[in-house]
């Protein structure tokens, strides 16, 4: 049947965000948490209770004037592979809320399970989880301009960037009507991805040799999925979480900023199996 | 006395009116407690000082504290009704009280913690096997259970309740089959300890918290397990020299005080060597496989620092245990409270490291020491359980037998009890002119 969708095939979606290109305009904070509804609150300056799904870090490499680098970090979260779907999140959290996706690795954060033990928030090195400390509150009027296809999240649950799934769950159901059973690396975008002005961040699929982001990386299935590309780097390589997201830089004080390093201890290391 | 029908009999008991003050004082603090805690779950977690790094905060802290405090119930009823020592039945029953008000204590604290506590059934409901806190969750549970039903045989022997044939009998053979439900809490108490040990270790994205270890368990979930069994007879006993402070006399012997202290030195001791072995390991070994050295974890910020591995270790492990293993020390009042006194501060030092060290160390290079300080909210509400706790403890010992030798203890006093009591009931008027002051 020329409508069938592959059921078998094992997509990675993943994304690599190229430092060296973003300025930290902030673009893509701003465009996910127009996409996904995410609620903040009147006073933000708090931000460690405050909801940013893609955050974006200031790194510097230490050095004083005129040596002083700056390097722009976005962090998504990570949708870690773990060992197995096991990432660091899915395999704490006591009610299933949260669950590794065979079918395309990403890591889905159900809404209506979660009762906010935020027991996978501990467990996130990368604090790529927030927790709903409000109510969603939305300024009169705007609640209008809310998007259809993202359910807003309640107080008390756990919430996280799903590398924007209602869009696959769409470019899958076009897919479907027009009869083809591949879904074209186009057709799925994340908004950060989209919003990026500088074309710093690339999305697709990392197992797909014809996607961009599999060129980019040239990620390693035999050593989970580790970069062979030399610029190529995932935040805590050695923790062992498998991370899909990678980030590219030239700069070596960059690529080291990723990982925690002994004094004596080469760039890369065997990540621990879990 | 009003209500000297209801105090076991030949026992001498303080004034009603001290009994009410000491319920009243403890009481307003309960329901200021009350009041924070309907405050966080009508208003939501943002009640609190918590935040997205410090997701775990005090009231964890305080479940892992009291339920390793509570482990008296489980590893004492393990030795009187599994191991046979006999001499343990004089303080059983204020074990299994402790540790009843524990693990209640426990089950409230995560019901206020939980962001959507109507779905807490959810845990049950959509169980993920792969997580500790399932764990948790069902042993916990289930231990409380067990722990009610250790309970309901001291109730019943309340001296009215006693009256009752029905509860008189069914007090009686719920003691006859108390072997078996103290080899359940045994069971239980072993995995959920362990599970609790088990939440941080395997928590492989915080190299602080992250242990090796057997199969699916971590090192922390066998270290947890032990430091409760270790420990917990340690507040047992801390909370009986309390009492017997308070009430002015003796309520268990001897002999059953230095028994039980002696266990617990050579559990802490070996606890000891164990977690020794443990730091030495993930100090030299996991943490640097994952990129720290151990000073990462103990530098660059204003609270935890070395001092707390040597309060941890040190003061809270080696000095009780040197001092309880020894006949001298025991029988030594000052050093013997001293060590009781360090063992429990230990024990709840390590569980707090466990909680809430692990939220605050840094783990991506850019990222910074996260510290907090709880909100009043927090603090109310954490101290609700120990009011809750003192009221449940002041009522029990007013009522209840809990402790067997008292009478055999405070002989003079109970013959005086019972004279005053036999008078009391001839005539009610002289009820309280006759009662004792004191005590």
């Amino acid at each position: 049947m020329s409508k069938e969708l592959s059921h078998n095939k094992v997509r990675r979606y993943g994304m690599v965000i190229d430092l060296d290109k973003c300025t930290g305009c902030g673009a893509c904070m701003v465009a996910c948490m127009a996409e996904n509804n995410v609620p903040f609150k009147e006073d933000e300056s708090n931000k460690r209770d405050s909801i940013t799904w893609m955050k974006v870090y200031k790194l510097t490499n230490g050095k004083p004037f005129p040596n002083t680098e700056i390097c722009y970090l976005p962090r998504p979260c990570q949708h870690c592979e773990g060992h197995d779907g096991h990432s660091p999140c899915v395999s704490v959290c006591p009610a299933t809320a949260t669950d590794y996706n065979s079918e395309t690795g990403i890591v889905s954060q159900i809404y209506t399970r979660c009762f906010g033990c935020r027991y996978c928030m501990a467990a996130c090195p990368y604090h790529a989880r927030y927790f709903n400390w409000w109510d969603p509150v939305w300024p009169d009027g705007m609640e209008k301009y809310l998007s259809p296809n993202v359910s807003p999240r309640m107080r008390g649950v756990v919430e996280k960037c799903s590398f924007c799934f209602h869009r696959y769950q769409l470019a899958k159901d076009k897919a479907y009507y027009e009869g083809r059973s591949e879904v074209r690396e186009d057709e799925y975008q994340t908004a950060c991805t989209q919003a990026c002005p500088a074309g710093a961040i690339t999305f697709g699929d990392l197992n797909n040799p014809l996607h961009a982001v599999h060129q980019m990386v040239k990620p390693d299935l035999k050593h989970a999925g580790r970069p062979k590309s030399p610029n190529a780097f995932r935040l805590l390589e050695r923790l062992g979480t498998n991370p899909k997201v990678y980030y590219l830089s030239d700069r070596e004080w960059v690529r080291r900023a990723g990982d925690n390093y002994m004094a004596d201890t080469k760039n890369h290391l065997e990540p621990k199996e879990h | 006395m009003i209500d000297s029908a209801l105090i076991p009999k030949g026992l001498k008991r303080c004034p009603t009116w001290q009994f009410v003050a000491a319920i009243g004082v403890f009481g307003a603090v309960a329901l200021w407690g009350v009041y924070a805690m309907l405050l966080c779950w009508f208003k939501g977690l943002n009640q609190t000082n918590m935040n997205d790094y410090y997701g775990f905060a005090l009231w964890i802290w305080a479940d892992l504290a009291v339920i390793a405090v509570g482990g008296g119930a489980f590893f004492t009823g393990l030795l009187r009704y599994i191991i046979g020592k006999d001499e343990l039945k004089n303080i059983i029953n204020f074990a299994v009280l402790i540790g009843f008000i524990c693990y209640s204590s426990a089950l409230l604290i995560l019901g206020m913690d939980v962001g959507q506590p109507l779905r807490s059934w959810f845990i049950f409901w959509h169980a993920n096997v792969h997580s500790m806190l399932t764990e948790v969750a069902f042993c916990l549970s289930c231990y409380f259970a067990v722990l009610t039903i250790e309970y309901i045989p001291l109730v019943l022997e309340n001296r009215q309740m006693d009256k009752v044939p029905f509860f008189h009998n069914l007090s009686h053979n719920m003691h006859g089959v108390m072997a078996v439900f103290a080899a359940t809490g045994a069971f239980l108490s072993f995995f959920h300890q362990g599970s609790l040990g088990g939440v941080a270790g395997v928590l492989f994205g915080r190299p602080f918290a992250f242990r090796e270890g057997i199969l699916i368990w971590p090192w922390t979930f066998f270290l947890f397990t032990w430091s409760a069994a270790a420990y917990g007879p340690c507040f047992t006993l801390l909370l009986t020299k309390l009492t017997e402070k308070i009430s002015k006399k003796k309520l268990v012997k001897d002999n059953v005080v230095e028994l039980l202290a002696k266990i617990s030195g050579w559990m802490i001791f070996t606890y000891t060597i164990a977690k020794l072995i443990d730091t030495i390991y993930w100090a030299n070994i996991t943490a640097p496989s994952l990129g720290f050295k151990l000073s990462h974890f103990y530098s660059n910020n204003a609270i935890y620092g070395y001092w707390i591995l040597f309060a941890e270790i040190i003061l809270g492990g080696v000095v009780p245990a040197l001092i309880l293993i020894t006949k001298k020390g025991r029988q030594n009042p000052t050093a013997f409270t001293t060590a009781i006194i360090l063992a429990v501060i230990g024990v709840c030092l390590n569980r707090w490291v466990m909680v809430l060290q692990v939220m605050a160390v840094p783990v991506m290079t850019f990222d910074t020491w996260a510290l907090y300080i709880p909100s009043w909210q927090e603090i109310a509400t954490t101290l609700l359980p120990v009011a809750y706790g003192v009221i449940l403890i002041i009522i029990s010992f007013r009522y209840l037998p809990v402790f067997p030798q008292e009478l055999e203890l405070n002989p003079d006093e109970s013959n005086k009890a019972q004279q005053n009591t036999e008078k009391a009931e001839e005539n009610p008027a002289l009820d309280a002119k006759l009662s004792p002051a004191g005590a």
